[in-house]
């Protein structure tokens, strides 16, 4: 597509991709040029890089795997509560670590639910931890993620299409080969490589489900290095490395992942007259169960053990809440004026820098990005008073990879669409963009925007270094509460957590989805 | 809040006012947060100052002393508290800290006289489990059993690293053999306090590492008594947890003053039951009441922060051989 004319300028989407990338690579360059004396790239490391690599790529293949059936499952089936699920599936990976893990352990632990079924069965119980352990954690996070991904690229096949291949009586196999798997081609090397990125960074999920050390991530090693050590150059150089994987693995998923879309179509609600049969309803049922019960049990434990805390919540986690929808409403708006510039340049196909920058942000480590940023700015202002802009920022860059994902492959399809048309109207720049590319990218906008809203919410990021007394987030407090023995009340905020970052998703979502078709 | 202060220092202008100095005192998390003794001792320290005391959180004590040594000279903190002994051999070869001038009664079992740093309060780790169940009497009778456990990870929690330095304490060249005895004990490796006793109270393991004063917060908070910390026979090892001057304090004789505060009984009576921990010298009342009903090990267990800065690294390296099997 390089070269041909389009009637958007690549210049506003380039110079965001640009300010993205010299964000992430000047704070990794800022930590790198203060170091002192540092040690190079020892054995340990080496074990280290070994396991995120196995339990990222173990955790992107079995999680976009699984989602492929149920994305398939979702887009073909209509049932009471299918939206709802579908917004449920959002929720696990806005949660905070912490709450997860106790979420998973309530039901997959020594002492779960799982293991006492079993027990009450006169079964062994399940062993949790190890790196099976880790892949299930990894997959109860990213499942979802992966299955919205997919389940747009179900959404983004036109009516008509289904239509034609109706009328001409294609069978399972020709679905597949006609629509499906071209689809899945365009669509799953992406979510692969999204996955793999976040699981790249994983580290208390890791430790903790891993059983103890042989789970070391370069993660957990950059943390060592910044805490124990107080050796930056050694975080830096971790860090270095896994922006290479990261910037590696987009790459080769851009890639694989070439291939022209469907064509236009006229927005019509799809419907769907292949898999009627019996073992195609049952197949689908059996994905969407499994997966839900899956996702849904561990959500569960979690409400069930806030509910009693919820009731008690004092004024400092009230106001806490309200700092956290104030960080994530100018986190979603600062995503949205990077990200549709990007999207838009990337589609048009004259900016690789788009694409790749706007994965890397998942790949910094948030530690390496907080600090960076300290040392960037402490010379010159008070970072306190720079607590809400900067956590804001960075909460905004680490949610660019999911919005690039939901806004690119729809971007294209626009510009393919509408492009030639529009130019030939005369129709571009400024009065493209407003009349036919905002437009168009409505519902997918409305998508990452909720996206980002409720990741922002449940996110640390940064705000160590930058922690204004006066202002603590909502993750922040149920930290504190845990801290200081108040568990239950950490469940009850962990669950206001939960139905925020809910609420805004929902909202956000919803508000994109104006139209029937959901 | 911050504003409207502003607000009103800006239109009242009243002289007293605008020139009340301010002390900023960087510290960990959990002190600032609504449950620690923050806003106690804020309130305290305030009323006798005449000065504004400005409580930072920065993170966990590593935490902190990065934060220190990330902003060198040029910090705005006057004092820095919460660093531990692990801590203070470091944060001395940064050349930041001020000596000190407090004496004090100081109520630990070892004897302190550090010229730099004033201990606030201190505390034994020990394993906590349900008052109901049996506990191993000490490491090689845990190891032997099949209690299980959960740990946190020495390099990235606190309590973490003091567990690594207690059995390098009891068993020096021993401890990689007891390591390897106690592996198949541990159910897993958190990265912080919080992971490890929320398990623990959701029933993943039998005991957790903690403090022996952990009983007395659900004794005293939840007027629960069904939590016991297991007494060790090797001794249980120590955290003294610390403040110091910075040197380039631009608030030295407030800064003195709130150390010398630090020592005293308006601050001390508020340590044990927000901090969790024995308070550094007794406050006149005593303890609080459920203090009393907590373990008194009979030996302590502390390695000088010169001895902990050298065994350290080694010890890691025994640590992670021996769970990475």
């Amino acid at each position: 597509m390089a070269g041909r004319a389009q009637p958007v300028s690549a210049f506003p989407g380039s110079a965001a991709a640009l300010l993205v990338a010299a964000l992430i690579l000047g704070t990794l360059g800022a930590v790198a040029l203060r170091a002192e004396a540092g040690t190079g790239f020892g054995v340990s490391d080496w074990a280290a890089l070994r396991f995120t690599l196995t339990q990222a790529s173990l955790s992107a293949l079995l999680s976009v795997g699984l989602a492929i059936p149920v994305a398939r499952g979702l887009a073909r089936r209509r049932f009471p509560g299918r939206t709802l699920l579908i917004a449920l599936l959002g929720a696990p990976f806005i949660l905070p670590v912490i709450v997860a893990i106790l979420g998973l352990l309530a039901v997959f632990g020594r002492a779960g639910w799982l293991s006492q079924g079993l027990i009450f069965l006169g079964l062994e119980p399940v062993q949790i931890y190890g790196l099976h352990g880790v892949v299930l954690a990894h997959v109860f996070f990213n499942l979802p993620l992966a299955t919205r991904l997919i389940l747009q690229g179900w959404q983004e096949i036109p009516a008509e299409r289904f239509r034609l291949a109706a009328q001409l009586d294609a069978g399972p196999l020709a679905m597949w080969r006609l629509l499906e798997g071209p689809m899945l081609r365009r669509v799953a090397p992406g979510a692969l490589a999204v996955v793999f990125a976040i699981c790249l960074s994983s580290f208390a999920v890791a430790l903790t489900l891993g059983g103890g050390p042989r789970a070391t991530t370069l993660e957990l090693a950059i943390y060592q290095a910044f805490r124990f050590d107080f050796d930056l150059g050694r975080a830096a150089l971790l860090s270095g490395l896994q922006l290479l994987l990261t910037g590696a693995a987009a790459l080769v998923a851009l890639r694989v992942s070439a291939g022209e879309g469907f064509g236009a179509g006229l927005d019509r609600a799809v419907q769907r007259w292949d898999g009627q049969g019996l073992l195609a309803r049952g197949l689908d049922g059996f994905w969407i169960v499994l997966s839900a019960a899956f996702l849904l049990l561990p959500l569960a434990a979690i409400v069930l053990a806030g509910l009693p805390g919820l009731a008690a919540l004092k004024g400092s986690v009230w106001q806490a809440a309200g700092n956290s929808i104030l960080v994530a409403a100018l986190s979603t708006v600062i995503l949205l004026m990077l990200a549709l510039p990007m999207a838009a340049a990337a589609a048009a196909g004259r900016s690789g820098i788009a694409e790749l920058s706007g994965i890397l942000g998942l790949a910094a480590s948030p530690l390496v990005i907080g600090t960076g940023l300290f040392i960037l700015i402490y010379p010159i202002a008070d970072p306190f008073a720079l607590a809400l802009p900067v956590t804001a920022l960075v909460n905004a860059v680490m949610a660019l990879p999911f919005a690039m994902r939901i806004l690119v492959p729809r971007a294209r399809e626009v510009l393919g669409r509408y492009g030639r048309l529009s130019l030939s109207l005369d129709m571009q720049g400024w009065a493209f963009v407003r009349r036919v590319y905002l437009p168009r990218m409505r519902a997918q906008t409305g998508f990452a925007a909720g996206l980002a809203a409720a990741l922002s919410m449940g996110d640390l990021g940064v705000v160590a270094l930058f922690a204004d007394p006066d202002f603590a987030t909502l993750p922040l407090q149920i930290y504190r509460l845990m801290g200081a023995y108040r568990m239950e009340a950490a469940a009850g905020a962990a669950l206001l957590l939960l139905m925020l970052s809910m609420g805004a998703f929902w909202i956000l979502d919803r508000g994109g989805r104006w139209h029937a078709e959901a | 809040m911050k504003h409207l202060a502003f607000a009103a220092g800006l239109l009242g202008a009243s002289a007293a006012f605008a020139e009340t100095p301010e002390l900023t005192v960087y510290t960990y998390d959990s002190f600032v947060s609504d449950w620690g003794p923050g806003p106690a001792v804020e309130k305290a320290f305030e009323e006798v100052c005449g000065c504004d005391l400005k409580l930072v959180g920065a993170g966990d004590g590593a935490a902190l002393l990065a934060r220190v040594k990330l902003e060198g000279e040029r910090s705005d903190a006057d004092v820095v508290l919460g660093l531990d002994t692990n801590l203070t051999a470091a944060a001395k070869e940064t050349g930041l800290f001020a000596e000190h001038s407090v004496s004090a009664e100081f109520a630990l079992p070892v004897e302190w006289n550090d010229a730099t740093f004033v201990p606030y309060d201190w505390g034994y780790f020990a394993f906590v489990h349900n008052a109901d169940a049996a506990a191993p009497a000490d490491f090689k009778a845990l190891a032997a059993s099949d209690t299980k456990i959960v740990i946190q990870d020495p390099r990235s929690s606190t309590p973490g690293l003091g567990l690594l330095l207690w059995v390098k304490a009891a068993y020096g060249d021993e401890a990689p053999e007891i390591w390897k005895g106690l592996s198949d004990n541990v159910v897993t490796v958190t990265k912080g306090w919080s992971e490890a006793y929320g398990m623990f109270l959701e029933g993943e393991a039998d005991m957790v590492l903690s403090y022996t004063t952990s009983p007395a917060y659900h004794l005293i908070a939840e007027e629960d008594g069904s939590k016991a910390a297991a007494a060790f026979d090797e001794g249980h090892y120590m955290q003294v947890e610390v403040a110091a001057k910075l040197a380039n304090t631009n608030q030295p004789e407030l800064a003195d003053q709130f150390l010398a505060f630090m020592v005293s009984d308006a601050f001390q009576s508020i340590i044990p039951t927000t901090n969790w921990m024995y308070p550094a010298v007794t406050p006149a009342a005593g303890l609080p009441e459920g203090f009393g009903t907590l373990i008194a090990p009979e030996k302590s267990l502390l390695l000088s922060e010169t001895e902990a800065a050298e065994v350290r690294d080694a010890a890691l390296g025994e640590w992670l051989d021996a769970l990475s099997q």
